[in-house]
């Protein structure tokens, strides 16, 4: 089978609140879905074999690596990345969510490579506990890869936006 | 990496997906993908068609009863884990399956895919063995019922037919009297296991009636070792024992030599687990 003879499917993706209407192969990861079918290049591509996290989506708000799906069985699936994460505050580029201003307030990237798979992690692991202890934040982060930081900003990154999930739960 | 072109289908019954799986020679399910996915992707493997059975209904239930756990073959790892009833019936599912992976990988991946798959490097199927359970099949030709001691036929291989499809596993109750124990060995929890051992004791009275141990990441095909003689035998080894049924290999993670002083170190604190385990669940069946 030639490129050229290669099957098409017409898959329908709900992304980000977005329903996207994709022509692809079957063999079309979802992660090169998002990224060249949708332009979606926040989904980050490290290992390519389930490794490294980069790739971390919430697929139904579970987070999955999509670069170990195929965007033709993810048709069922409400599908959030890295992009879908911002809050609307009512203005043009909305606000950080509370992962996003932690990880800001805390320095829990450097070159950022690895950071949307962290987000979308930890996005999930704290609607599941709240109030991580520091060994729970460090458990939560266990699946995925930073080269950089030596985790120990990014533990702090979680801690810190349990904080302010908590300070904008108080005053909303 | 990009896995080669395959042919899809997402089925939405049972008998769809059997038809085609019988027409289809080099036809593979696709479940959770986790181990497949990588598989494909590394042209590990470069199936003519993959068999989507994700949209199939009715696959993905978890049922407790006191008989056991009955898992769907869509049943998540982490929909397993997170069962309470299932963890009561049979406390080492849990033991294990927060072995398995990481939770994002355990969100997708399914325990009776892990199981069909064979890796003698996962904990489920070793799980499965050890606990003498079983694995439901289906082909165009009827059901069977496979026993894990006659599931996996060599490395990574089960002994399912080409046209046999996997619909659940049944992991049959803690007996009263008897206690597991779980703890594995790896560079960071989620990663694959250097050694991992599971144990089942039971007892009778105080005395243990029979001691059986399984072993993760030491063979080449999931296996089990009975030490109830060495267990039984107050001059006995049972890691000696065990050490005598296993082959321990070398890979860039760790040397066999170091494996097998793994193995020595985890079975005596996994048989003393499993055993209080066992006294444990005795005193609270006389208190209650």
């Amino acid at each position: 089978m030639t490129s050229q003879t290669e099957e098409l499917h017409d898959v329908r993706l709900h992304v980000n609140g977005t329903v996207h209407e994709v022509r692809v192969p079957a063999r079309r990861l979802l992660s090169d879905a998002l990224r060249h079918d949708l332009g979606l290049t926040g989904t980050h591509v490290g290992c390519e074999h389930g490794v490294c996290g980069a790739c971390t989506i919430l697929v139904d708000g579970s987070p999955m690596r999509a670069c170990l799906m195929f965007a033709v069985s993810a048709v069922d699936a409400e599908i959030t990345t890295v992009e879908g994460l911002t809050e609307s505050d009512g203005s043009a580029q909305g606000r950080l969510s509370p992962v996003q201003q932690g990880f800001s307030d805390c320095h829990g990237l450097q070159c950022g490579f690895c950071t949307p798979g962290f987000l979308t992690t930890i996005t999930a692991g704290l609607r599941d506990n709240p109030d991580p202890t520091e060994e729970e934040a460090r458990e939560m982060i266990a699946g995925n890869l930073c080269r950089c930081t030596g985790y120990q900003n990014i533990v702090k990154s979680v801690l810190r936006a349990a904080e302010i999930e908590r300070e904008r739960g108080e005053s909303a | 990496m990009k896995p080669a072109p395959f042919a899809y289908l997402r089925p939405s019954t049972l008998d769809e997906a059997l038809t085609a799986l019988a027409g289809e020679q080099g036809a593979k399910v696709l479940a959770g993908g986790q181990s497949l996915v990588p598989l494909l992707s590394m042209r590990l493997a470069a199936p003519a068609m993959l068999i989507d059975i994700n949209a199939l209904p009715d696959l993905g239930s978890v049922q407790v009863d006191e008989s056991g756990v009955r898992i769907g073959a869509l049943a998540r790892h982490a929909e397993v884990l997170a069962s309470s009833e299932a963890a009561e019936v049979q406390p080492l599912l849990a033991m294990a399956l927060s072995h398995v992976a990481h939770p994002t990988i355990r969100n997708r991946g399914t325990t009776v895919g892990s199981i069909v798959h064979a890796d003698a490097a996962a904990e489920m199927p070793m799980v499965l063995r050890l606990l003498e359970g079983s694995v439901d099949v289906a082909s165009v030709r009827g059901r069977r019922t496979i026993p894990a001691a006659e599931l996996f036929a060599g490395p990574l291989e089960s002994t399912l037919a080409h046209d046999e499809l996997a619909v659940g596993a049944f992991f049959p109750a803690l007996a009263a009297g008897a206690g597991v124990g779980f703890q594995e060995i790896a560079r960071r929890h989620g990663d694959y296991a250097l050694v991992g051992v599971a144990a089942h004791v039971q007892l009778d009275g105080d005395a243990v009636a029979s001691a059986r141990i399984g072993f993760v990441s030491v063979s080449d095909v999931p296996v089990v070792v009975d030490v109830t003689d060495a267990v039984q035998d107050t001059a006995g080894d049972p890691a000696a024992a065990a050490l005598a049924e296993l082959d321990p290999a070398d890979d860039i993670h760790a040397t066999a030599a170091y494996r097998a002083h793994l193995v020595k170190v985890l079975v005596p604190k996994v048989l003393a687990a499993a055993t209080d385990h066992a006294r444990e669940r005795a005193r609270q069946r006389m208190d209650s």
